[in-house]
């Protein structure tokens, strides 16, 4: 054997890697190009809207409220280890506002959203619809990835406002109804305890992880294989891809806005 | 009139086209054959500007079409896609009106609808058709609607990929009627890509064979069957004798 071929395979591996952020940067300079140059096609944009923010609310909505609900029931029996109860109210608010809503929120719309965009866009390019595209004098970066992207990048915000108030408010209810809370107090300490830059920081989250949604899902979609194989792993590749982005995005934004 | 000289494509280390020469005259209908992955489909992709090809030149009345503005270009042409291509996100109407919805061709929704379902009848779709949507049409139904979204815009240029893969006899004997009756109703150039023979009869004014990355026989169809070229007589008998390699 080859004494060197480990570091070969590591070399391999380093400039495939290298290779794929080069496609995934120049990818994503020509999507932003075209979403700030016209033509825009309004009626995709609306429909993206409906499809990634409107049809995802359930989703998320779900989500927050049993993570709002789990998290009180958590902080409270963590907190009466050393008499500090009472803070559940806050933590469950700051805790969504600043982390659970947008993280929980950007995963289970990656998993929704960025697998249907990259299945819906694979099989687009199977079944030649692309190439139908251009040769009806439509850029399918324009026409596909634009309205996407921008749609995602500005419903993500508002489901993580969804999704911060429904996971307060699953907190509220396990609260009050199992853990002895007084609503009144309970919905005062939330208020008085939540500052604007916890709120305003997971909207910005949001906004990121939904631009690296779509980003992904369009991207493994243009870049599909072949056949039925190659639109399940564009598939696949979305939704692992996004997750994995969204989840170091949120570190390093976390690091910019509370240490920083 | 299409004129192309010396194209070249490369995939990897495999050589599709390795110097096709090929001119279409306006106005006329050019269909090429050959055995699957001879590059019959890279050669209609490179004219479209779907592929970029290695080398050689392809000219639209004398213009080099990778100097053509794209949209003007685009404009000119219409093409039927093997699978009909049809978005499925949107009904038959918007479908052929695609082109008229949006860009330089784009009409007001009405003037559109009006238009799609013409060409809808003209291929003998009603217009009971039109708000259904691909996936609910038989494969003769949606190679109608894509033949009448190729058309929708009066192109100087159609090219038709396999027209009548997948349909039976008599379905694919009334796609190539309509391809003829419309091209010359049009006055289009026309280029098809087949490997159906009863097609090539219907349909071609011409025959150009795609063998080993070149054009190995072109011809008037008149004069295919007396031919005497051995690649090109295999593949019109449909023979597994013969110069072409078959696998078994």
């Amino acid at each position: 054997m080859n004494p060197l071929a480990p570091v070969a395979a590591v070399g391999r591996s380093t400039l495939t890697l290298m290779a794929s952020i080069g496609r995934v940067a120049l990818f994503f300079a020509q999507a932003l190009s075209h979403i700030l140059r016209p033509p825009w096609y309004l009626r995709e944009f609306l429909t993206q809207l409906i499809q990634i923010g409107w049809l995802s609310l359930p989703v998320v909505g779900l989500t927050a409220l049993f993570t709002g609900g789990a998290l009180a029931l958590q902080i409270y029996a963590g907190g009466s280890r050393f008499n500090a109860e009472a803070v559940v109210p806050s933590i469950v608010a700051i805790g969504m506002a600043r982390e659970l809503g947008p993280v929980l929120g950007g995963l289970m719309v990656a998993g929704r959203v960025a697998s249907a965009i990259a299945a819906e866009i694979a099989t687009m390019k199977v079944t030649e619809q692309i190439d139908a595209l251009v040769t009806l004098s439509t850029n399918p970066m324009k026409y596909l990835t634009a309205p996407r992207i921008l749609a995602a990048t500005l419903t993500l915000p508002i489901l993580v406002a969804a999704g911060d108030s429904i996971g307060i408010f699953g907190g509220y209810l396990v609260g009050t109804t199992r853990l002895g809370f007084n609503p009144v107090n309970y919905i005062q300490n939330t208020v008085d305890f939540l500052e604007f830059w916890d709120v305003a920081s997971g909207l910005v989250k949001g906004a990121v992880f939904g631009f690296i949604v779509a980003l992904m899902g369009c991207y493994h979609g243009m870049n599909s294989g072949r056949g039925a194989r190659g639109v399940g792993r564009a598939t696949t590749n979305a939704v692992v891809s996004a997750s994995i982005l969204i989840l170091a995005a949120n570190y390093l934004l976390t690091e910019l806005f509370f240490t920083a | 009139m299409i004129d192309i000289t010396g194209l070249h494509k490369t995939f990897g280390d495999n050589a599709v086209l390795r110097g096709v020469d090929l001119s279409v005259a306006t106005g006329s209908s050019t269909v090429i054959i050959g055995g699957s992955g001879t590059g019959k489909s890279v050669l209609l992709k490179c004219v479209l500007g779907l592929v970029a090809p290695d080398a050689g030149q392809i000219l639209l009345d004398g213009e080099d079409v990778t100097r053509a503005e794209r949209d003007s270009f685009l404009a000119k042409f219409g093409m039927l896609f093997q699978g009909g291509a049809l978005f499925d996100s949107m009904p038959v109407w918007q479908n052929v009106a695609f082109r008229l919805l949006r860009g330089s061709l784009k009409k007001p929704v009405e003037e559109a609808r009006a238009i799609a379902l013409a060409k809808l009848a003209r291929v003998g779709l009603g217009p009971e058709v039109a708000e259904k949507f691909p996936a609910e049409l038989s494969g003769g139904m949606q190679k109608r609607v894509s033949l009448a979204r190729a058309i929708a815009a009066d192109p100087q240029v159609i090219f038709f990929d396999e027209p009548t893969t997948g349909l039976d006899p008599i379905m694919a004997g009334v796609i190539n009627d309509l391809i003829r009756e419309i091209v010359v109703e049009m006055g289009a150039t026309a280029m098809t890509i087949t490997h159906d023979m009863s097609s090539v009869r219907a349909i071609a004014d011409r025959v150009a064979m795609l063998h080993g990355g070149k054009i190995r026989w072109e011809g008037p169809v008149a004069e295919m069957d007396a031919a005497s070229d051995p690649y090109l007589h295999q593949f019109i008998s449909g023979s597994a004798k013969g110069p072409i390699e078959t696998v078994r």
